[in-house]
């Protein structure tokens, strides 16, 4: 590391300034669904490349193709490396998508708030609800809480999306999530398919079939109309807003409440988010 | 102006358009805004003075798609470009009733060497005066109007409205000056000084867009340099060359279609001479394939989206250097 | 108080430019912008009001972060230099000094910018007072006076003399620099122009517009205010009100091919623009209104909530000069005064 490159007396945990990454290494790639692939990422010598805490996002870039922000999906108690599940969907994504492990790519982070999961969702049962790719963000909580069990209560899991094809981390959720004790998983398609024996249905409708009794915290992340309906049906079941968190996703360039893209009222989403309680999201200007 | 009130409030309540577009009223005699009027009530605001130099055409492209026609008032020179926009399809000529408005010739309220203006007398209209009396914080000071006017003014096509639906007001010819004067005397540089003098004058440029934005020639719904697929979408000059590429190329994209309506340098905030790269591209179209103003007529076909036997042969072209 | 001639500012800038990199309002091709200080430059004093203001000082219009090359298919990440020399920036207005406390509070907040904390550092600020404010001027309004503005040095100009008086340590250091091209002085006469200047300050037709309603609280009142609608019409689109503000912040990042690399640059951007908020699979801000709506309320309202009531704007009137549409942040201002809500 050159002189220039040492740590930041102003910003620990960085490289001099929050605008400049690290390089990383992608030591492994795993095809999802069709349009989804996982990266893993370390220092070029190896280890994480930074503390993380469930929920923050990081700033991903392809020298010269463009850099995006991403919410980190694996959980901060892997102590090796970490993931990012991307969609293609754009230029940069769609240049990753190409990418070999072995590749060098850069990263800088991590950026924005986290779930409280060692506060306000501590000793809670709780309810994760995901439509498609929205599941990359709330993977690292889940993890998070499956790994520290103990602390929570009764957990389920409703995730749904287009296809059985779509479903990310099946693997992961097959494996280790359905055989964890107190772990609910359950999944839908939006169309019945061959080979599919579960639910079929939207991820609002299957909601309300559930009929979860409002004794635990919601976590909601995906596309906004499917959020839109759950929320209305989490309202019906007598949810409250502070009991129903989400994760905002906006244009971002800095990461560190600056540059002015992610402001929406007073708040940035890249700083003061991305995590929100709904509360929280209905006191924002309707801008987002 | 109140015949022009007074007629925009006639249409208004017969029905016969949906909304005026005209200019409002600012805080000072010079802000003057270019607005929308919907109701007879709303034009208590309207004002038609020397300081309405904005040319309302290009609002014209936002107003067509609206339900119902639109008044618009249009100076002489505003109506070449309302033409050329109509022949780009930009512009549904039917939407638009035209009122063509007579024209003294413009002011530029920096052309008023005064500090602390609190207002100019002698700028209203039809009654403007030869003389502006300039009130400021700090004394009186008599002005020359034709001092104060904007340089497009003192090189002006015409006063004659080359479309309308009615005319209302007395134009006064303001053309004292050669619209060509001072490109034959950058032709005349050597290449050394012209790239100097470009270079000065660019190189105060901040990449604002406002004189792409005004321009009614640039009516692109997706601007290249606002791409993000190309490296054309710089906000910033990251090299010297990059102020010029951007100049450069919206001459090119407009030229044969710049009606020369002088908006480009009326915006500028550095005060950029930005109309003298379009006026050295007519005076070239005018020389190879004899003279032609964009906007003149509507569907006419421009030197260079036309092609005729006796075109000027590309070798001339290039021996011109 | 100290001064000196205005004869011999010249040679107080070259002395100044002995020991700092030395920037102030220089006349080129007929614009007056703060640029770099040589013996040939058009040096303008009396232009009350740059066409950019001083920011580029300190947060320029386009900047290095990191340069990218790739070395046997490995990434090198090599930083920009921070600014280590000491600059100073001579002659900022009272309102563009003010400007560069609102950066302070986005840029030096956690976490900090380390490019704009080094030159905040080392760059020393000489204030020069407004000798004749503009009917455009309203810095009044946010308390600012014209008068005695902050700054590590500040300055009048009082006939003939320029007075200086130093009023940090920084200020201090680089009076003794150029110590002996200064004389005793008589505060009396600067006390006298100051009152000059406050009274025409007080006859400013914009000097006393109500700020009532603005502030934290508007962020909800005002943001559905039907008002928006009929204010933005006339709006280009263009940054020119973005781009000659003072505090206006909003950055890009890009990337520049170096040939065998990549320059990663930031600049400045505007939130005017379309493509500002837009991504791969939407934007959430889609029409003009919208966007005009974000950069009044980022100023009046959200900026405010979020600094202790601090406006982002400091009056200096640029964007009344300079908006092709004649809008501006008085006429806002004054839309919602009228309507009263």
């Amino acid at each position: 590391m050159s002189e220039a490159m040492h740590e930041c007396k102003h910003n620990p945990g960085f490289c001099r300034d929050t605008l400049i990454p690290q390089v990383a290494l992608i030591t492994d790639i795993r095809t999802e669904t069709p349009d989804v692939k996982t990266f893993r990422v370390e220092r070029p010598e190896g280890g994480k490349l930074f503390e993380h805490l469930p929920g923050q996002c990081a700033m991903v870039c392809v020298p010269g193709v463009g850099e995006a922000m991403f919410s980190i999906t694996s959980s901060p108690t892997n102590k090796e490396y970490q993931e990012f599940s991307i969609k293609r969907c754009g230029v940069l994504t769609e240049h990753l998508h190409s990418m070999n492990a072995g590749d060098e790519i850069l990263v800088r982070g991590p950026y924005g708030n986290n779930f409280p999961v060692e506060t306000e969702l501590k000793g809670k049962n709780l309810l994760f609800i995901a439509g498609g790719i929205a599941l990359a963000p709330l993977r690292s909580v889940i993890n998070y809480c499956l790994d520290n069990r103990e602390n929570y209560g009764e957990i389920d899991i409703l995730y749904g999306s287009r296809s059985a094809d779509d479903l990310v981390q099946r693997k992961e959720i097959e494996e280790v999530w359905m055989n964890t004790p107190g772990v609910n998983v359950h999944l839908t398609i939006d169309r019945p398919q061959e080979g599919w024996d579960g639910h079929v249905g939207f991820v609002p409708s299957y909601l309300k079939e559930l009929a979860f009794d409002t004794n635990r915290t919601a976590i909601l992340c995906g596309p906004p109309i499917m959020i839109k309906f759950c929320l209305q049906g989490l309202k019906e079941m007598g949810f409250a807003m502070e009991q129903v968190y989400t994760t905002l996703e906006l244009r971002m360039k800095c990461g560190v409440g600056k540059c002015g893209r992610c402001n929406i009222g007073t708040k940035y989403v890249c700083k003061d988010g991305p995590v929100f309680r709904f509360d929280q999201v209905d006191e924002l200007p309707n801008e987002y | 102006m109140q015949r022009l009130i007074d007629r925009a409030k006639a249409l208004l309540e017969s029905g016969e358009v949906a909304r005026v577009l005209g200019w409002r009223k600012g805080e000072n005699v010079w802000d003057v805004e270019p607005a929308f009027f919907a109701s007879p009530e709303e034009l208590s605001d309207f004002v038609y003075n020397g300081f309405c130099g904005a040319n309302l055409s290009k609002y014209m492209i936002e107003a067509s798609k609206l339900e119902g026609k639109t008044l618009v008032f249009l100076k002489p020179c505003d109506t070449y470009s309302f033409n050329q926009l109509t022949t780009e399809h930009r512009v549904d000529r039917e939407t638009a009733y035209i009122v063509g408005v007579g024209c003294k010739g413009k002011l530029k309220i920096e052309n008023i060497d005064a500090k602390g203006i609190l207002d100019v007398q002698g700028a209203g209209y039809p009654d403007a005066s030869e003389i502006l009396t300039v009130k400021t914080l700090y004394g009186d000071k008599e002005v020359s109007y034709k001092d104060a006017m904007l340089e497009r003014c003192h090189v002006c096509k015409g006063k004659e409205h080359m479309v309308y639906d009615e005319l209302i007001g007395e134009s006064v010819d303001t053309c004292d000056g050669d619209r060509f004067a001072e490109v034959a005397k950058i032709e005349a540089m050597s290449p050394e000084e012209k790239f100097a003098y470009f270079q000065s004058e660019l190189s105060k440029c901040i990449r604002c867009n406002a004189c792409r934005n005004v321009c009614p020639a640039c009516s692109c719904r997706k601007c290249v340099f606002d791409s993000n697929k190309f490296d054309s979408a710089q906000k910033a000059n990251t090299i010297s060359f990059e102020e010029k590429m951007f100049h450069i190329i919206r001459a090119f994209h407009v030229a044969g279609r710049c009606t020369d309506c002088g908006e480009c340098s009326r915006v500028c905030p550095q005060g950029i001479p930005l109309h003298l790269f379009n006026r050295k591209f007519i005076k070239d179209i005018d020389s190879l394939y004899g003279t032609w103003q964009a906007g003149a007529e509507v569907d006419a076909r421009g030197p260079l989206t036309n092609f005729r036997t006796d075109d000027a042969e590309p070798s001339i072209v290039t021996k011109r250097g | 108080m100290l001064k000196i001639k205005r004869s011999d500012l010249g040679t107080l800038f070259a002395k100044i430019a002995e020991n700092n990199e030395l920037y102030l309002p220089v006349k080129a091709a007929g614009k007056t912008n703060f640029a770099a200080w040589d013996q040939d430059a058009d040096v303008d004093l009396d232009t009350l009001k740059t066409v950019k203001s001083p920011k580029d000082a300190f947060f320029p219009q386009s900047e290095g972060l990191y340069s990218c090359d790739r070395e046997e298919g490995k990434i090198k990440i090599t930083a920009e230099k921070l600014q280590d020399a000491p600059f100073v920036v001579f002659g900022i207005r009272a309102c563009d000094v003010r400007g560069i406390a609102v950066l302070d509070k986005v840029f030096l907040s956690q976490p900090v910018d380390t490019y704009y904390a080094a030159r905040r550092e080392h760059g020393i600020i000489v204030s020069y007072a407004c000798g004749a404010p503009e009917t455009s001027c309203f810095c009044k309004v946010f308390g600012i006076d014209a008068a005695q503005p902050e700054g590590d040095v500040v300055t009048w100009m009082v006939g003939e003399d320029l007075y200086w008086d130093a009023k940090t340590e920084k200020g201090q250091k680089l009076t003794a620099q150029v110590a002996e091209l200064l004389t005793e002085a008589d505060a009396a006469l600067v006390a006298a122009e100051q009152e000059k200047i406050r009274s025409i300050i007080e006859k400013l037709p914009n000097s006393h517009l109500s700020l009532e309603g603005w502030g934290a609280e508007a962020a909800k009142t005002r943001f559905d205010s039907p008002i928006w609608e009929q204010l933005y019409k006339p709006c280009l689109a263009c940054g020119t009100c973005t781009f000659v503000c003072p505090t206006c912040q909003c950055y890009d990042i890009k990337d520049y091919d170096t040939g065998n690399g990549v320059k990663r640059y930031r600049c400045w951007d505007s939130c005017m623009y379309s493509d500002f908020t837009m991504m791969a699979h939407g934007n959430n801000r889609t029409s003009q209104m919208q966007r005009f709506r974000q950069r009044f309320l980022h100023k009046l309202a959200y900026y405010p909530a979020n600094n202790d009531g601090m406006f982002s704007c400091v009056g200096c009137g640029r964007c009344v000069d300079k908006c092709p549409s004649h809008l501006n942040i008085v006429k806002v201002i004054k839309a919602f005064g009228k309507e009263g809500k």
